[in-house]
């Protein structure tokens, strides 16, 4: 084993059975062999079929992505295992949620900034609004970078859902 | 009874295990599985033997299983009667032997009530098995249940637990056959990728300085794969070494196998594991315990590892060709591959190599002092071997410590599934039990676990077991005083401070048998060490061999943790060459 092999973030999509305890059994496999969770989302995605997709973004050396892959595809309730960074072009998508109080100038600042990367406005009070924004982890950190000099206090965020571009399915 | 038939969960739970063909259960009874011990009452078919604690009911099914080749089968109450078989079922899971455990639990409507002798059995057992169920359903019990006996066997073997509710094991439901409950995911590659195995007899053709590297997995395959395994090393000529767990995977009297590799491995297959060009690993895991320091490992080889998982491939070590499948089904391909291809060895090449190992091999490297003054543990063993020279029907399990390693070292293993032993846990106090149930599975066989002093302790209580079913399992003591695996590190590595190593306070093992029913012997002497183990032999009951052995006697070889094959230490006199680098003394 090389340490001086990259480390690379993957994104990784896996579809389980939807049943009690399949999550931990994931999180569990990371948490026990000690590899790194940078956001994990999931949800049902075909109740016929009781499946749900678990989106992974996790980053190490080929050899660690390798070894969680293979490590994934042996738990008994996972059907499949896609790295998408390694599969060809795939999107990526992420939501936050995100509170800014202020007033005056900094509080006009935040609205044009928002509109500018098309976050929409989903509450809002005299003194405080709540954004929403959608799209790549970058910007969605560029965008709450720009609000902590405009008075964020708050955020939410969803972690990245993924898909393989083109007409390729799971 | 067919599938469709309405049974209590209890029923369901017994008429699944018959159509799974088991005969043999190992259990501890509580409030919380009456139901499950009510209808095995009502029944003959299945025999239940009775433990003396949940750890051992699980470390019996593993002897059972692996001398046996079938699924060993477990039942214990909630709370306490789960968790006291949580060691072994990290034991089955580091060991890759196939067990279903049935774990009883509160009724489902107190989960989660902190209920008496609750416990979260599913979340604590989650990484200690291999897969585990939580059955709320009595209607999904049958299914679960031959899921379970697919997942425990299929692909690397493992433990799978499934936890039932008191209520369900009242509840009516439905029965279901094994054939119509397969799971929709889980479907590990058994079928080699043949390219791959034509690209691997290529390569085998063409090495100047090859080695089979034979693990365990070639014994979860089943026999035929070490036949296959034992042909096709044969037909190639090439040496042949086997880890702790590969044991009896080729023959021990062949020429062509070298011993067990790795830490307490031999020097002769340790050096040529270093020196060799090609190496082909046949169900072996690059354990730290055998590969020794990683980056100086096989530094100048082509590997291909032949492995059921493909996570266990390119995990510790890079290997150049990997392929997935079933041992039996890979080795089968492979020699016909060479054989419809004419392949053979380069005989100029192969003679050299040989030779070359013929030097390592005349260091004798597990000679030992000997001498009329002491029991060596070593000529125990090797006194035992004798005494039991020619016979088919030997099972050896053993605890965990230098006797453990000595038994691998000087005691003949010939075929798989005679040898049973802990090796990824390591588990103090697994012999006595593992050799129950080999004897279980094996009546008339002659059981023996090769104990040390201090690891017997931890499951004593298992002497009663085999009076209660009349198993004439031997315990053979090499009592040496001290918990010696521990003092030999603290040797090495600690400046010879023997921190709490001294196993103090020991009981009088002669008298311990008696106590139990069973029969006591001990030799001090070396003129006594036959007699004792002839009448051990020939005593049709169970029986403690308490032999007093030099309590100074190190292990070796030995390569310290840290260290790369060719580093190895022969003898006492030799000292680890450089101070064990601190990278070196973290590791266990
Ligand atoms: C005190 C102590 C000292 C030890 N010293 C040594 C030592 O000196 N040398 C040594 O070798 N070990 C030693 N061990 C044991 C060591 O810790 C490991 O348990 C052992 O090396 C692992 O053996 P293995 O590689 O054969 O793998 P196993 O644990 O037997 O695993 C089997 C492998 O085969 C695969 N497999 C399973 N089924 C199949 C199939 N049907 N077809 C193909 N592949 C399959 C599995 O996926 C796995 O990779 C020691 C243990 C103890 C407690
Ligand atoms: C349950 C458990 N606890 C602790 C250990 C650590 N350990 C490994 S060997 C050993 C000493 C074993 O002593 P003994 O059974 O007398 O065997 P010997 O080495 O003397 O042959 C210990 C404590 C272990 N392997 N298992
Ligand atoms: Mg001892």
């Amino acid at each position: 084993m090389s340490t001086q092999d990259p480390i690379r973030r993957h994104t990784i999509s896996v579809l389980v059975d939807n049943e009690p305890g399949v999550l931990a059994r994931v999180i569990g496999l990371f948490s026990g062999r000690g590899y790194n969770i940078e956001s994990l989302t999931v949800a049902e995605v075909d109740s016929n079929e009781s499946l749900s997709r678990i989106n992974i973004v996790t980053s190490g050396t080929p050899m660690i992505i390798e070894q969680i892959k293979v490590q994934l595809d042996r738990l008994v309730p996972v059907h499949k295992v896609k790295d998408l960074t390694l599969e060809g072009p795939f999107i990526d998508r992420e939501m936050a949620l995100v509170k800014v109080v202020g007033t005056g100038d900094k509080r006009v600042e935040a609205l044009r900034i928002a509109d500018i990367f098309k976050a929409r406005v989903v509450d809002a009070t005299i003194t405080s609004f709540v954004f929403e924004i959608t799209g790549i982890g970058e910007d969605l950190d560029r965008f709450i970078d720009l609000m902590r000099q405009l008075g964020l206090v708050d955020v939410s965020r969803t972690g990245a859902v993924a898909l393989s571009r083109g007409t390729g399915a799971f | 009874m067919s599938s469709g038939t309405i049974l209590s969960g209890a029923e369901i739970v017994i008429k699944a295990l018959r159509d799974q063909g088991v005969d043999t259960i190992f259990g501890y009874p509580g409030g919380a599985v009456l139901p499950i011990y009510d209808a095995l009452f009502k029944q003959n078919h299945i025999r239940h033997i009775l433990v003396r604690h949940e750890q051992a009911a699980v470390h019996a099914a593993e002897g059972y299983a692996r001398s046996s080749g079938k699924v060993g089968v477990v039942l214990v109450t909630s709370g306490p009667g789960a968790t006291n078989a949580v060691t072994g079922l990290v034991d089955a899971l580091m060991d890759s032997i196939p067990i279903v455990c049935l774990t009883g639990q509160v009724p489902t409507h107190l989960i989660g009530n902190d209920a008496f002798q609750e416990c979260d059995t599913t979340g604590i057992t989650r990484p200690a098995t291999k897969h585990n169920y939580l059955v709320k359903d009595v209607n999904n019990l049958a299914r679960t249940l031959h899921e379970a006996f697919y997942v425990a066997k299929s692909g690397r073997p493992g433990p799978v637990v499934i936890d039932i509710p008191k209520d369900v094991q009242f509840a009516d439901g439905t029965y279901r056959l094994p054939g119509e409950c397969l799971p929709k995911s889980y479907r590990p590659q058994v079928k080699p990728d043949l390219n791959k195995v034509e690209e691997a007899v290529e390569m085998l053709a063409n090495a100047k300085r090859p080695i089979f590297y034979v693990g365990g997995g070639v014994i979860n395959s089943g026999p035929v794969a070490s036949q296959l395994l034992t042909q096709l090393v044969r037909m190639t000529g090439y040496p042949c070494t086997t880890t702790l767990m590969g044991l009896g995977a080729y023959p021990a009297h062949d020429q062509q196998w070298l011993g067990m590799l790795g830490m307490h491995g031999t020097y002769e297959a340790n050096l040529a594991m270093h020196g060799c060009d090609l190496m082909i690993s046949v169900g072996a895991r690059f354990d730290d315990r055998v590969t020794g320091k990683v980056s100086e490992f096989s530094p100048n080889s082509k590997k291909i590892h032949i492995d059921i998982d493909p996570s266990n491939i390119n995990k510790n070590i890079r290997v150049d060709l990997p392929i997935v499948g079933d041992a039996a089904y890979v080795l089968e391909d492979m020699i016909r591959i060479w054989k419809a291809r004419n392949k053979r060895a380069d005989q100029a090449a192969l003679k050299e190599w040989w030779d070359q190992i013929a030097v390592w091999r005349s260091k004798d490297c597990l000679k030992y002092e000997k001498t009329d003054k002491v029991i060596k543990p070593q000529y125990a063993l090797e006194r035992l071997r004798a005494a039991v020279a020619g016979r088919d029907d030997v099972f050896i399990s053993t605890e965990v410590g230098q006797h453990q390693m000595w038994a691998a070292q000087f005691l003949p293993f010939n075929k798989p599934n005679r040898w049973l032993t802990s090796g990824g846990l390591g588990t103090m106090g697994y012999g006595l039990p593992a050799a129950i149930g080999a004897q279980v599975a094996n009546p008339g066989a002659l059981c023996i676990d090769v104990a040390g002093e201090a690891s017997i302790m931890m499951n004593i209580q298992e002497m009663a077991t085999t009076m209660q079913y009349r198993l004439p399992v031997k315990v053979f003591i090499l009592n040496n005083q001290w918990m010696g695996m521990v003092r030999q590190w603290q040797e090495l590595l600690h400046g010879s401070r023997y921190s709490e190593s001294y196993s103090e306070a020991l009981p009088d093992f002669v008298k311990l048998a008696e106590a139990f029913g069973g029969v006591g012997l001990r030799a001090t002497k070396v003129s006594e060490v036959d007699d004792v183990i002839r009448e051990m032999i020939e005593t049709p009951r169970p029986v403690i061999v308490d032999m007093c052995v030099d309590q100074k006697e190190n292990c070796f070889p030995m390569i310290p943790g840290g260290k790369a094959h060719n580093e190895m230490l022969l003898g006492p006199e030799e000292r680890v060459s450089d101070a064990t680098p601190e990278e070196g003394m973290v590791l266990v």
